[in-house]
């Protein structure tokens, strides 16, 4: 990675362990206008960091979440998130009014109400895994065994992909989550999986289930092609989040017994540890002001919501984890058009995996010091590479 | 009191007036919000203030009268 001069900031920025997020924020919250810095893939990007700014730039109709714009900023090298080109259905990568048509075919599916009547389902994926975890013996990896088994379980099942599968999918999606994949090895990744799922859209063209692509397919609003994308979205979204944030999540409460089994502190650990930070690219195709600075048309942005979530002129104490407090404004779920769709299943997943987990297993504690737990510096998204238990 | 109004052209669906004031607002098969009742209380007042506050989409309006 270099630098230049006119880019002071490396990125994205060493994450510092258990201090999260960056302590660099702070300082760019602070700042006049924007910071500006280099991608690894040498694109000049800005920096968005106050709680305030970053619901501006993801509500702002000038601003584009398509990365068919030229300036828009990548990840990786050159790759990053595919477009809608590349990808059809892939929605999050669409602009309004395009994007309506998408979300509006699935916000039915993932209402309050809806993610309430899949309690059961959920309970019963958690308890197994836990079943599974006190069978083996006394110790775990909570990671590989729960955290990353539930989220994936969850969403696999409520798409109607074979359990059987789920190796494959999951390794594909590691690829296209780390910032140091190649783009030759994303593109494998991305068509591995668009080919598998094309595959078995076809199957259950001809023998239906009870799942999700089954009655998108009985609907008829997507077409084939649209609907692989769509389920290769909400596969990839579902599952890698919700996992790195259900192991902070146990490694918090862990510390803080007091708050185990209350509601408030899934919200409260959705603001703290903001996994989904450098999720939500930015480009201007307009001239825009945000926060006092101009950006010119075709430059990109990122509003880093970790950043905006430990803002202090909106959180007292932003750096605490405090579940008292009203966590509900933060947006580690973004802001605007694209605001996470699977939030409430989340919310459900994270209440019942950690109540469940803490209840049938109280003796639960880390085998290995904090300190020297893995945290991903290679990933998209904030989380542990393992989480060493026993019990 | 209150008025509450809703722009379900803008809602994307995403729940958080529900999960803030579930007596006041309620989502409809197709995911967009609906306003069961205006709230008569403060403290129901209070939560669809705060929901009218973190809707992803601007959806909601809270008019003081
Ligand atoms: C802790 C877990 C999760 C976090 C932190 C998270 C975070 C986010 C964020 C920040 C966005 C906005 C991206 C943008 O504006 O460009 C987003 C969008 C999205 N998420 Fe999640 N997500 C999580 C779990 C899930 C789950 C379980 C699903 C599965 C259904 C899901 C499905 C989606 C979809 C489909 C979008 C795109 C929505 C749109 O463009 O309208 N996410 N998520
Ligand atoms: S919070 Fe806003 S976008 Fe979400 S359902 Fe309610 S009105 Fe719609």
């Amino acid at each position: 990675m270099t630098t230049t001069d006119r880019c002071p900031v490396a990125f994205p920025l060493r994450r510092p362990g258990q201090s999260f997020p960056p302590p660099e924020y702070q300082d760019f919250r602070k700042q006049d206008g924007l910071v500006r810095t280099t991608l690894p893939s040498g694109v000049h990007v800005w920096l968005v960091t106050r709680h305030e700014d970053v619901r501006t730039v993801l509500t702002d109709p000038r601003i584009s979440s398509n990365p068919s714009h030229p300036g828009f900023p990548r990840a990786a090298k050159t790759g990053g998130v595919p477009s809608q080109d590349e990808v059809p259905g892939w929605f999050v990568a669409l602009d309004p009014p395009e994007h309506g048509r998408f979300r509006k075919t699935l916000i039915p599916e993932f209402t309050v109400r809806k993610v309430r009547e899949m309690r059961p389902a959920i309970q019963q994926i958690v308890d197994e895994r836990i079943d599974a975890m006190l069978a083996a013996g006394n110790t775990a990896d909570l990671i590989a065994d729960f955290a990353l088994s539930v989220p994936s379980l969850v969403i696999s099942s409520l798409l109607g992909v074979p359990n059987a599968d789920r190796d494959f999918f999951e390794t594909k999606t590691r690829v296209l989550v780390t910032l140091t994949s190649t783009d030759e090895q994303r593109q494998a990744a991305s068509m591995a999986l668009l080919r598998y799922l094309n595959r078995l859209i076809t199957i259950k063209q001809k023998r239906p289930g009870d799942d999700l692509i089954s009655q998108l397919l009985a609907e008829g609003t997507l077409s084939k092609q649209e609907l692989s994308g769509v389920s290769m979205l909400l596969l990839i979204a579902g599952h890698e989040t919700t996992a790195n944030n259900i192991g902070l999540g146990v490694v918090t409460l862990l510390s803080n017994p007091r708050w185990i089994g209350d509601e408030r502190a899934v919200e409260e650990l959705l603001r703290y540890y903001s996994v989904a930070d450098l999720v939500a690219f930015r480009v201007a195709v307009e001239d825009v002001e945000i926060g006092g600075q101009l950006i010119k048309a075709g430059e990109g942005i990122i509003p880093l919501v970790a950043a905006a979530n430990h803002d202090g002129t909106v959180f007292d104490r932003p750096d605490e984890f405090d579940p008292s407090r009203s966590a509900r404004s933060h947006v580690a779920f973004g802001y605007g058009v694209h605001q996470c769709l699977g939030q409430n299943l989340v919310r459900v997943e994270m209440d019942i995996a950690y109540r469940t987990l803490f209840e049938r297993i109280p003796t639960l504690e880390l085998a290995v010091p904090v300190e020297e737990l893995p945290l991903k510096y290679d990933g998209v998204l904030y989380g542990l590479h393992a989480l060493p238990v026993r019990w | 009191m209150v008025h509450i109004s809703v722009d379900t052209e803008r809602c994307v669906g995403a729940g958080q007036c529900v999960l803030s004031a579930p007596d006041v607002f309620d989502q409809d098969d197709s995911g967009i919000v609906l306003v069961l009742e205006e709230p008569a209380d403060e403290p129901g007042r209070e939560a669809a203030r705060q929901a009218g506050l973190i809707c992803p989409s601007q959806a909601i309006t809270v008019k003081e009268s």
